[in-house]
């Protein structure tokens, strides 16, 4: 009796994708679109490049509104990227997450508002500065939030 | 070589990745429906708090040191589970799944990849999981699985900076061995601690110097034999390794698994009838619910009922009664029937419970079942459709939001608390993680 030991090699099967070609041999007049033919776009590619790291956040307040990042918007923030100088990142402090612009010049280190009606965090002398993740997207929708399921339309609309 | 990952107090660290205001405090997680403690950390262990204790008992000693209570949110430590198992994927070809906390990886083969040395590559695991999913863990690297987790109860006493211990010489092995008492030994259960004890065999080294043929005769047959080989290095346990999923689920594919079972413990005990077989058909609707989420039946089924196990009157506090099922289903209304049934021998008049539970097991894949002789084969494709609509509109609307009248009309009404949960930071779009401009205002 042959014995077969599962054997697991890690791939990362979301970023995993293969060309696809569909054609059939053509008995009459070949489809000129066959040679084109492309698996449909992943969103999940986009925004999860690190899936195991990367997490949704929706965010509330206005202090990154010069960043494009308003309130209520969703970001994903990944946590494998290196924060360096200039990336928006989520930091930790005073025991709470914020989501700032990192800024690094010397030894020195702060993080910026993207409003004026907020001040620029200076971080004192010796304090180590705990960064999250660094934000990679904002999702920002033009509607306001509607029906709490997904895809369940609101009875006067669908009456309308 | 082995190693074990095992994550610190998880269901608090996940708890604390989200809100770092508990970073440096005392905090418990409690088990469902806010029984008792069943994570704590070390902060609040360094209080005395110890796993199990009952939640109503030590509540006086956690208001007076301000421990932070959290109530059990498996939404989100199930997710960040998959996520540190999924960063594990990455160190070795073969990881087994062990529990929610705990990975077994097997590094053989890895010399080339592992080219810094074991010590350097279990650490650089514990860094990549810190840093990409926020949770620390401890790291124990052994020849075998035994050895690994006994690695890893090494490391775990280790400073936060550094729970990495590897067994990679005879050296270091024995030393290991004599550190570790007979009881601290995975697979080695209290009757036979105690036994061990009493022929003066304290530690794993005593036990692993025994003779083989002593230890097959003394310590449980064939299973003790191979504990003794894989003490002494010669591994006996192979890595029942699990393929990662794919994006859906971003996890570990379970092996088939053995039972389905539903249990929970009651904030107040129950007495009343009607209420227990309300809770009862819950959870018999739950365990048939994974049943079929994995495409399995089920032969037997169990229902247990519990009393105060704090309770200074003598006796059991478990009780359980076994269903041999006609032939194997994954029926909701079938399995409810028959735990109904057993519910009605096993309960007792004028006692209260504080547990129930329904256990499922016998299982075989569901399309492989033996039909019923006199059961119409239209009535089993009937009830297969019912279960698919069933299974499609709750996984739509939410849990248990279509569901037998025997569960209950009232929403969950036997159910008790979960006063202190966190929200389901990663999994519910409504509940998702909020960050706020709280720090910027100062």
């Amino acid at each position: 009796m042959t014995r077969i030991t599962p054997f697991s090699i890690s791939t990362d099967w979301a970023g995993f994708t293969l060309p696809l070609f569909a054609c059939v041999v053509p008995a009459g007049f070949p489809s000129p679109a066959d040679d084109h033919l492309d698996a449909p776009l992943n969103l999940h590619e986009l925004l999860f490049a690190h899936p195991a790291s990367t997490f949704l956040a929706r965010v509330t307040g206005d202090s990154m509104n010069g960043a494009g990042i308003r309130h209520n918007d969703i970001i994903a923030v990944d946590r494998a990227l290196e924060p360096a100088d200039g990336c928006i990142v989520v930091a930790v402090l005073d025991g709470e997450h914020t989501v700032k612009r990192l800024r690094r010049e010397g030894t020195q280190t702060w993080l910026e508002p993207e409003n004026p009606r907020y001040p620029v965090i200076r971080l004192h002398e010796g304090s180590e500065l705990i960064v999250f993740g660094v934000v990679t997207h904002v999702i920002h929708a033009f509607r306001e939030k509607r029906s709490r399921v997904l895809g369940q339309v609101p009875n006067q609309r669908r009456r309308a | 070589m082995f190693a074990l990952v095992d994550c610190n107090n998880f269901y608090v660290s996940c708890e604390r990745v989200f809100q770092p205001r508990y970073e440096g405090v005392p905090v418990v997680v409690l088990s469902n429906n806010d029984g008792c403690l069943i994570a704590r950390s070390d902060e609040a262990k360094a209080l005395g708090l110890k796993m199990g204790d009952a939640f109503h008992l030590v509540k006086p000693t956690l208001q007076e040191h301000a421990v932070k209570v959290f109530s059990s949110n498996y939404a989100l430590y199930g997710d960040m589970s998959r996520r540190v198992v999924r960063v594990l994927c990455d160190f070795a070809p073969e990881v087994e799944v062990y529990s929610i906390d705990e990975a077994f990886l097997n590094l053989g083969g890895m010399r080339y990849w592992a080219s810094e040395g074991l010590e350097q590559y279990a650490g650089r695991i514990r860094e990549t999981v810190k840093q990409y999913v926020g949770i620390p863990t401890a790291v124990g690297v052994a020849p075998t699985k035994v050895l690994a987790k006994m690695a890893n109860r090494l490391a775990r006493k280790r400073s936060e900076k550094e729970r990495v211990w590897v067994l990679g010489t005879d050296a270091q092995r024995l030393e290991a061995l004599e550190r570790t008492t007979v009881e601290d030994v995975w697979g080695i259960g209290h009757r036979y601690a105690r036994k061990l004890h009493e022929q003066n065999i304290c530690t794993a080294a005593a036990l692993a110097a025994k003779p083989r043929a002593w230890v097959r005769q003394y310590l449980g047959g064939v299973v003790g034999e191979r504990l003794w080989y894989e003490l002494n290095g010669q591994p006996c346990l192979e890595l029942e390794a699990r393929l990662p999923d794919d994006e859906a689920t971003l996890g570990p594919r379970a092996t088939q698994r053995q039972s389905a079972a539903c249990t929970r413990s009651f904030t107040r005990p129950i007495a009343d009838e009607q209420r227990l077989r309300e809770a009862v058909a819950t959870f018999a609707a739950r365990a048939a619910e994974k049943l079929r989420a994995e495409g399995l039946a089920a032969h037997l089924l169990t229902v247990l009922l519990g009393t105060d196990r704090f309770s200074p009157k003598p006796g059991p506090s478990t009780f359980s009664t076994t269903v041999a099922l006609p032939c194997a289903t994954n029926d909701t209304g079938q399995l409810t029937h028959y735990a109904l049934g057993a519910l009605q021998r096993l309960r007792r008049a004028g006692t209260s419970y504080t547990r129930a539970g329904v256990v499922c097991a016998g299982l075989e894949p569901e399309g492989r079942v033996q039909l019923g002789l006199f059961e119409a084969p239209e009535a089993r494709q009937k009830s297969k459709q019912l279960m698919e609509a069933l299974d499609a509109l709750n996984k739509r609307f939410g849990r248990a939001k279509v569901r037998y009248a025997a569960a209950g009309t009232k929403p969950l009404s036997w159910q008790g608390r979960c006063e202190y949960v966190s929200p389901q930071f990663t999994t519910n779009w409504e509940q998702l993680w909020r960050i706020g401009d709280a720090a910027a205002k100062a």
